[in-house]
């Protein structure tokens, strides 16, 4: 362990680069004000549609993300073989995502095919349709849910 | 450290760590690995209830207060707040890092009590969060804020919420811990008598991951 320390530290009281620190930081600021801003306009315009929205989140999430990873934990400057043995098990987010994803679309489409009671709940309403029809829209399912969906 | 191996090291030809990080960073990753699948877990499950539910409560109707402006309808703005708490205490903790590098003693304390410092700003903020929505009724298990079509939710909204938010928290905690720890070791010259400045880099990936998961959660819960 002690060799392994002096191969890693023996260039180590050579500068630590403090430029693309705040760089970072500026990026992870401008990206979070920007989600701020695009759902303060969505708020009072409705119009970046909620589901084109939700795309421009995820992609902004996963910049932050990339950031935070590749520059405050220093993993882009670590050697391919670090690199490497944590972004492939990561993969798995991939199939992990999909796959529970869409078995909840398709729990929800089964139980408004099949289970009345489900359906009845989704329409009795207790308090006004909110202004943001978007979001339930990206949730709604059959045709069946629809009516008294709009404000 | 990367820029300065010869080109052509055969990495697997042993005696030496194939990938150059001493052990105990490596293990921090793994175990970093293991708790991204953790809350990788939570929240897709959470995104698994959601996609499974009509409808939704309205993340901007239920998270729409900010301390000290009484029923102003600021949505989004308070979370914010928090991240950017975080994102800062993020940058003073690899600011500790580099100062550990140039073996700069007085410098790892001064950005370790600053990391600290937004650690526990961050808590605050959550405590407060909670505090204001259990004051409106919501718990786990209860649930006031109807779905946005106008229908009654079920509880899954809350019992997720405070399940996430706590559990990302409780990270948060122990991350406050392990820098206070930290903190005390350096105070004491630990590191300086070491040489290296190696467990502050630990903390620190452990810092930033409570960071990344949060960035996450914000997404999920008040975004989306």
């Amino acid at each position: 362990m002690s060799t392994n320390q002096a191969t890693t530290h023996d260039n180590a009281h050579t500068k630590f680069d403090t430029r693309p620190i705040w760089r970072t930081f500026w990026i992870l600021l401008v990206i979070t004000l920007v989600e701020l801003a695009l759902a303060t306009i969505h708020l009072k315009t409705g119009f970046p549609p909620k589901h084109v929205l939700n795309g421009v989140y995820l992609i902004l999430t996963c910049a932050k993300a990339f950031y935070i990873i590749a520059e405050f934990m220093h993993l882009r400057h670590e050697i391919k073989n670090l690199i490497m043995t944590l972004a492939i098990p990561a993969c798995l987010f991939i199939w992990f995502i999909l796959a529970f994803i869409l078995d909840g679309n398709s729990y929800r489409n089964l139980r408004n095919r099949y289970d009345p009671y489900h359906v009845e709940q989704n329409n009795t309403k207790i308090a006004p349709a909110g202004g943001e029809e978007a979001p339930a829209g990206k949730q709604e399912g059959p045709a069946a849910v629809k009516p008294g969906e709009q404000q | 450290m990367a820029q300065a191996i010869p080109a052509g090291t055969k990495w697997w030809s042993g005696g030496k760590s194939p990938f150059n990080v001493e052990y105990g960073k490596l293990m921090m990753w793994y175990f970093l690995m293991s708790d991204a699948f953790t809350f990788g877990a939570f929240l897709i499950s959470y995104g698994t209830i959601r996609m499974s539910s009509n409808s939704w409560p309205d993340p901007n109707e239920a998270f729409r207060a900010f301390p000290g402006m009484g029923e102003m309808h600021l949505p989004l703005v308070f979370v914010s707040l928090m991240t950017f708490i975080l994102i800062m205490s993020s940058v003073t903790m690899v600011l500790a890092v580099a100062a550990g590098h140039s073996g700069d003693r007085k410098k790892v304390t001064f950005y370790m009590i600053l990391t600290i410092i937004g650690g526990l700003a961050f808590l605050s903020c959550q405590a407060w969060e909670w505090t204001h929505l259990f004051g409106e009724g919501a718990w786990w298990g209860r649930n006031p804020f109807p779905n946005v079509n106008g229908s009654k939710a079920s509880t899954n909204f809350t019992n997720f919420f405070f399940t996430i938010t706590g559990f990302h928290g409780f990270h948060v905690f122990s991350g406050v811990v392990v820098n206070c720890i930290m903190l005390i070791k350096n105070l004491r010259g630990d590191f300086e008598r070491k040489g290296h400045y190696l467990m502050i880099e630990k903390a620190g990936l452990y810092w930033h991951f409570v960071d990344l998961v949060w960035v996450f959660v914000f997404t999920c819960f008040y975004l989306l």
